[in-house]
């Protein structure tokens, strides 16, 4: 990689050289004196300062090639990157997102490729010849109907799908049985509570922070005293959970990004998101794009001689906080119901915690 | 104001200058400064992510104590991000370009003496100027300069035990923008006044240049919305000197709860994007209006539905001011404005279209000559396509859910305002740097800048959307913490390697530009053969423009290879013929 940097430098040097000498240049060349004889004499040589025809046939044909290159890293970024990015949606919601970037990455994959290929193959077509007129074309109404309408009908449907997915994703006003869980988010670490048995959250605040309740839960309000502080977070497949999210400090935001979630961190207000998991880590871990991510990862890892990587759900800060805003992470754990209910079970509440 | 003799210093002629022209070329080095310092900043921030822990004698240069044995500080990394959003957008890309073209060409495209009021567009290049120091002194503050993202969202800018760069260095950050924002508003009023009050006889708005419209409609957006983030700033002010809570609430930190009640930091965010959205169309459409132009000439051929592009302006100028909330579709606003600014924002992807469809379509069956003004006009069209389409992703709130605040919303706004927004800078520079200077630009250095530049800016940006679509969150110092991203560290070197060979690239343009100011070759006073008015001026630029009287204007901007006449243009001064029908 380093060695097409150097490739570049030694090309740079070489063409600096050239181009200083080129301008720094004088030769013989032929004028014309007062009496339109013509004479020799030494002189800087000067080119033209205008595109000639000789210049727009060359950039033409740059252009045509150089329509040819970006395709070709278009085409290259698509199919080789593809498998960098994200893998399939970890959360039953995010599903509708995944078809929705689908269609649209089609969409504009497909307007990209034409108005691309449009654009340079006439700058190549119509590059200048001495003595050809343009065609005085100005207007037509027909045309400019066509490419706002069409826009207008693609981009409607489009959008519309959009909201529907976004409505669908943000109203968590009918979600049945949700486990409604308050992810804190500081300088820099996450952490989290549960509701406890009585699935409410007690009240937060931070002049409740004292000692071992680091994220101000009330203590005198009823439905806290029974919420569980953890730092991981451990989530059951299958059951809606709805998340509230408190900051002590500065903004934050929580980003989950398999399960296609992410929702600000305001100091002094709660922000909600909701998704329903939809694969156990465990699961995850077994899938095919999983194992072909880990597999890079690794390799990657052997080389600078670090530990192994193991396929984690996790959640990271993605709203700038601060000196250590990219290294602020939690992990997340999704496991069947009934696993999910152990675990709970062995944690403290803020009650015994406090006692 | 013809026979206006006055005696000129050198201190009135060439540094308190009330003459447009000089004004203009003021804008543009310092725009110019700035840039140079913008890109170096992307240069070691860049190498920082590509090669983490690496230790490089460069960092060590140029970052004081703010680096540790070579290795930049977390703090700086973030820092550096800050002032070059802030120089890049605000110093080159605003000032920089609308303050070098529509000074330059305004009074010269509509036939006038000079602008409006001259003292106030002085006044107005003088606080640019300030302001620019001052943003400069900021770097050199002990605890570091504003390093809460260009964005500068409280609490973490208004508290300085969030992150050290939040205090004297953002105190003076917002100094300098403060004094920034009066500059373009008092330059923004004067364009506005001077188009709207002192076009020549005959020059109807409908006979105006697209480059006239585009500069017109900026300067209305810039004086509608560049207000809000001067309230913005100063109720930021009020927060971090006099203990007002207008953005912070219930916070806790270093130890301690603050006493602050009742702010919150969304209420910055709307505020801020008020402009924030209409700041990047004032950044891009005197591009666009510069790019209608250059095309024009370039192909000769008249541009492609006139009165749709004026419309288009005029509906992204208008939807402008309503699709800010699509910055904030996760900052936990009311989901239903989520769901308003998603429609907003689709419609303004409409009139966007239009003007790209319009700039091809006048390529087709034109006569193009690829002057590197022209190059880099192609590239505009080809990198706005790109930008613009991604933006569709965007602006879909649902699909905004999982790539806000990755790479690939920095993929998007560098393709758009980074990469088109500076092609159409620079393709200003090379067509009216005969009318700066009197000289032509070396053309092969243009060339090798364009195509260089051209491969590079691609080599960048493209790849990145693709990291973020992989979840990589941007403003991250490293991305060694994360095991999840390790396998995108091969496409983050080979940005940055692009990246630097981009930034070297742009020395080719120095180069020639200042090389040119005195040994290029002089310019003949029509030297794209252009049917616009700043060509009917003498070559060297006289104070006052035109020796005798101002030339009437009898026809449209774009007489290109028009019927009827032996040459393949009309200049806009020339009467129509017995019988001509104007366009």
């Amino acid at each position: 990689m380093l060695a097409l940097f150097y490739i570049f430098l030694a090309v740079a040097v070489a063409l600096g050289i050239w181009q200083v000498n080129r301008l720094t240049s004088y030769g013989k060349v032929i004028l014309r004196n007062d009496k339109n004889e013509e004479v020799t004499a030494i002189s800087k040589l000067e080119e033209n300062p205008l595109a000639t025809e000789k210049d727009n046939d060359l950039h033409g044909k740059l252009f045509l090639a150089f329509l040819i290159g970006f395709y070709v890293l278009m085409a290259y970024c698509l199919f080789f990157l593809n498998d960098l990015m994200l893998p399939e949606s970890a959360s039953i919601e995010g599903e509708n997102d995944d078809n929705l970037f689908f269609i649209s990455f089609v969409l504009i994959g497909i307007v990209q490729f034409a108005t691309q290929g449009l654009l340079f193959f006439f700058a190549f077509k119509y590059r200048g010849i001495n003595n050809r007129k343009a065609l005085f074309y100005a207007d037509s109404h027909k045309l400019e109907l066509i490419w706002t309408t069409v826009p207008a009908i693609v981009l409607t449907l489009l959008i519309g799908y959009g909201l529907y997915t976004w409505n669908d994703v943000m109203d968590l006003s009918d979600a049945e049985d949700p486990i409604v869980i308050e992810v804190y988010a500081q300088q820099f670490n996450w952490q989290a509570r549960y509701a406890g048995a009585d699935n409410t959250l007690g009240r937060g605040n931070v002049r409740n922070i004292k000692g071992i309740n680091t994220i101000g839960i009330d203590m005198t309000d009823a439905n806290g005293a029974d919420d569980i502080p953890v730092r991981e977070l451990h989530l059951p497949k299958g059951r809606k959970i709805v998340f509230k999210f408190r900051s002590q400090d500065v903004l934050h935001s929580a980003y989950m990004p398999h399960f296609r979630a992410q929702m600000n961190c305001v100091p002094g207000m709660v922000t909600e998101f909701g998704f329903t998991p939809k694969f156990t880590t465990e699961e995850m871990r077994l899938q095919e794009e999983t194992v072909r991510k880990v597999a890079r990862v690794n390799k990657v890892r052997k080389e600078k001689g670090e530990d192994l990587y193991e396929f984690d759900y996790l959640l990271l800060c993605n709203k700038i906080c601060g000196a250590s805003h990219y290294n602020m992470q939690m992990k997340i754990v999704v496991e069947e119901e009934a696993d999910f209910y152990s675990w709970l079970k062995q944690q403290e509440t803020i009650a015994e915690l406090v006692k | 104001m013809s026979e206006h003799h006055h005696k000129e210093t050198f201190v009135t002629k060439y540094i308190f200058s009330q003459d447009h022209k000089m004004i203009s070329k003021q804008f543009l080095i310092t725009g110019i400064i700035m840039g140079v310092i913008g890109v170096l900043m992307s240069m070691l921030f860049r190498l920082q992510i590509a090669w983490p822990e690496h230790s490089f004698s460069i960092v060590e240069a140029f970052l004081g104590h703010h680096q540790t044995d070579g290795v930049m500080d977390p703090d700086m990394y973030l820092a550096l991000v800050t002032i070059h959003g802030t120089i890049m957008v605000f110093f080159v890309l605003t000032a920089g370009l609308s303050g070098t073209f529509s000074n330059l060409l305004i009074p010269l495209q509509i036939g006038a003496r000079d602008m409006a009021s001259g003292f106030m567009n002085m006044v107005s290049y003088w606080m640019f100027f300030i302001s620019s120091v001052i943003m400069v002194i900021s770097l050199f503050v002990e605890a570091g300069p504003a390093s809460a993202g260009w964005t500068i969202y409280p609490p973490l800018s208004a508290l300085p035990q969030a992150i050290p760069g939040s205090g004297m260095g953002m105190t003076l950050w917002l100094v300098s923008m403060a004094i920034f924002v009066a500059s373009s508003l008092i330059g923004s009023l004067n364009y506005i006044v001077t188009i709207l009050n002192l076009r020549t006889k005959g020059m109807k708005m409908t006979r105006l240049p697209l480059t006239m419209w585009a500069f017109f409609i900026t300067a209305i957006i810039g004086v509608v919305s560049f207000p809000v983030l001067l309230s913005a700033a100063l109720l930021l002010i009020f927060d971090r000197s006099f203990g007002t809570s207008f953005y912070l609430s219930d916070i806790f930190i270093s130890g301690e709860v603050l006493h602050y009640q009742g702010g919150s930091p969304v209420l910055f965010e709307h505020l801020f994007w008020f402009l924030g959205h209409p700041e990047v169309y004032i950044v891009l459409l005197p591009a666009l209006g510069i790019t209608s132009e250059v095309i024009a000439t370039n192909s000769r051929k008249p541009i492609f539905g006139y009165r749709a592009m004026i419309g288009s302006i005029m509906a992204i100028a208008f939807l402008s001011t309503i699709v800010w909330g699509h910055h904030m579709f996760i900052s936990g606003m009311n989901p239903f404005l989520g769901s308003v600014f998603t429609f907003t924002t689709l419609l303004i992807a409409i009139p966007s279209a239009v003007k790209g469809f319009n700039y091809i379509t006048t390529l087709w069956k034109g006569n193009l000559q690829m002057n590197p003004a022209m190059l880099f006009s192609i590239g505009l069209v080809s990198t706005f396509i790109t930008g613009g389409l991604t933006g569709i992703v965007l602006g879909d709130s649902a699909l905004d859910i999982n790539v806000h605040d990755t790479y690939f919303v920095v993929a998007h706004f560098h393709l758009v305002m980074g990469v088109s927004a500076i092609y159409g800078m620079y393709a200003g520079v090379y067509h009216w740097f005969p009318k700066m200077y009197g000289k032509m630009m070396d053309k092969t250095l243009g060339y090798w800048h364009f195509w260089i530049t051209a491969i590079a800016a691609y080599g960048v940006f493209f790849p990145m959307h693709f990291i973020g679509l992989a979840g990589l969150p941007r403003r991250y110092y490293s991305n060694t913490a994360f095991p999840l991203f390790d396998d995108l560290a091969d496409v983050n070197i080979v940005i940055t390697i692009f990246a630097i060979i981009g930034g070297i690239a742009q020395v080719i343009f120095l180069v020639n530009f200042f090389m040119s100011i005195y040994k290029g070759k002089t310019a003949v006073q029509n030297p794209w053969k252009s049917t616009t008015l700043e060509w009917t001026t003498p070559v060297e630029g006289i104070h006052g423009n035109w020796p005798g009287k101002i030339p009437s204007v009898e026809r449209w901007a774009y007489d290109y290879s028009k019927p009827g006449y032996d040459e393949d243009f009309v200049m806009q001064d020339v009467p129509l013929k017995e019988g001509e029908e104007e366009s």
